[in-house]
């Protein structure tokens, strides 16, 4: 019951941290929708995408790159919110929830789950302007894709976690991104497909196959149309394992890097 | 016993920063003296389990920190240094997420945040966002707040840092009387006039303790700044009976009275 009261009770903090700062939906919606608007805008002349599955007919670029804007959504967001632990404003809090009388894998998960929840909001209002920009979208793709969602969000808060719990020389964000988020961004399918990335570079190419994030934005693609990608929900569930194991490991009282903080 | 800790020593990499450490604490007030850097924070961050040690054992209330761990953290509340408060939540909603996390929830929550709130005699700015209260206000409520699951052993973690004089005193004394009503509290500085004559007083230096014993009896109340920066001036090793047993008081003669 314990348990319960106390994931309610984090999902229900981060939910009212989240209203309260309005500035913060703003915010996190302005990026993905600055490539929407301007990005995509000027690549749809320059790109030329050729049929390939999910989609059944030629698609526009802003199409195409939509779902691995959500991706950036949950990446952004993933990283942002785990990573706050490390900085000192937050984290006081993390120690605060710590010292909760219950295990540490469901105190960090249910930090994970509420850290995930924000993203889908910030999805559902990002596809909603989408729709509205006039991007040729399946209305309802969206509902379909909160699975799909949901476990991209879990996958790279718990990279954000792991991270958060073994890198102390992350003084700001900015290192966060250079490392971590730049490349595995640019180096899936969110801008370009696969097979022309392997156009350019067969090895490049390969590494964004590799990429946990091409995986989950595949997977995300083919959810907006109705479609599971079972390769991709794989190595997405694979992926979370890993990193989820090693935020776990990571944050353990005994092995991890918490004595740092101290 | 309430608390005890025995021979807990901890390291980072090539640093020692605990050797040894072992004290009992009964009900009441029991002040950590040390200056910055002598093992205060490593001390807090194994006894609230943020980290374990190789070597030692923690005991709060009757159980073993490593054992169960988490019977031992449902019998403390603590308050750390840094503020752990949200900001832009109110007053309440803070101590009700608290609650929460202690298993609480529905009317015994409310009722216990409404006992926390009329001790502080806060009830009417609840619905305040903590953004509103001045530092002091803030302090207490987290010392309101780490009590609301009725915790046996209270820690806190140089709480008074970046408080004006008048709020400090009023902290110290109100947690003094926490500790009068039979309350076990461990209570870490660096400020000797944080520590009353009738304390129980632990000095650490260096990862060691120098003395445990009634502060009256380590030095006399107005010399005990004096008795503190002797014992913390000399390297470790030099401090008398430290290397053989840790618990041995310094003869209050050292001390330049």
């Amino acid at each position: 019951m314990i348990w319960l009261t106390a994931l309610r009770a984090i999902l229900h903090r981060e939910a009212l941290r989240f209203i309260g700062q309005k500035g913060r939906l703003v915010a996190a919606l302005v990026r993905p929708l600055v490539w929407l608007f301007i990005f995509a805008a000027g690549f749809r002349a320059a790109l030329g995408l050729s049929i390939t599955p999910p989609y059944a007919t030629y698609v526009t670029y802003d199409t195409y790159i939509v779902p691995g804007l959500l991706g950036m959504i949950c990446l952004f967001n993933g990283m942002q919110s785990s990573l706050s632990l490390v900085y000192d404003r937050e984290m006081g809090s993390m120690r605060l929830l710590l010292t909760a009388p219950l295990p540490r894998w469901w105190l960090l998960f249910a930090k994970l789950l509420a850290g995930t929840l924000v993203s889908l909001l910030q999805c559902l209002a990002f596809y909603a302007t989408a729709l509205l920009w006039g991007v040729n979208l399946p209305a309802t793709g969206i509902l379909l894709a909160l699975p799909a969602l949901l476990l991209t969000g879990l996958m790279l808060g718990a990279l954000g976690l792991l991270l958060s719990s073994l890198v102390r020389q992350l003084e700001n964000f900015a290192g966060v991104m250079n490392f971590v988020i730049f490349p595995m961004f640019f180096l899936s399918s969110a801008l370009y497909p696969l097979w022309k990335m392997a156009e350019a570079s067969p090895h490049l190419a390969r590494a964004c196959a590799l990429n946990p994030f091409t995986q989950s934005v595949e997977l995300i693609r083919f959810a907006l149309y109705g479609q599971l990608n079972l390769p991709a929900l794989g190595w997405t569930g694979l992926a979370l394992a890993i990193f989820a194991a090693g935020a776990v490991w990571g944050y353990d009282p005994a092995r991890g890097q918490m004595k740092a903080k101290a | 016993m309430t608390l005890s800790v025995h021979s807990l020593s901890f390291r980072y990499g090539a640093k020692q920063a605990l050797d040894q450490v072992s004290f009992d604490l009964s009900p009441g007030f029991t002040a950590l003296l040390g200056p910055n850097g002598a093992g205060k924070s490593t001390l807090f961050g194994l006894l609230t389990r943020l980290f374990t040690a190789p070597q030692g054992q923690i005991t709060v209330a009757g159980h073993d920190l490593a054992r169960s761990p988490r019977a031992a953290l449902a019998s403390m509340g603590v308050v750390f240094q840094q503020p752990t408060l949200d900001l832009d939540l109110t007053v309440r909603r803070n101590l009700l997420y608290f609650a929460a996390l202690h298993g609480l929830s529905g009317r015994t929550a409310e009722t216990r945040t409404a006992e926390a709130l009329a001790r502080l005699g806060m009830a009417e700015r609840a619905a305040e966002p903590v953004r509103n209260l001045n530092g002091g206000h803030r302090r207490r409520m987290e010392i309101a707040r780490a009590l609301i699951h009725r915790p046996a052993v209270l820690l806190l973690d140089e709480p008074t840092v970046g408080l004006d004089a008048a709020a400090r005193q009023s902290i110290v004394a109100h947690v003094h009387d926490l500790a009068a009503d039979g309350l076990t509290v461990l209570w870490a500085t660096h400020l000797t006039d944080e520590v009353r004559a009738t304390d129980h007083l632990l000095i650490l230096h260096q990862g060691r303790l120098l003395a445990d014993a009634r502060a009256e009896s380590i030095a006399p109340p107005a010399s005990l700044q004096q008795a503190f920066l002797a014992l913390t001036a000399a390297p470790v090793h030099a401090a008398p009976g430290a290397s053989s047993s840790p618990r041995a008081s310094p003869q209050p003669t050292q001390a330049p009275t």
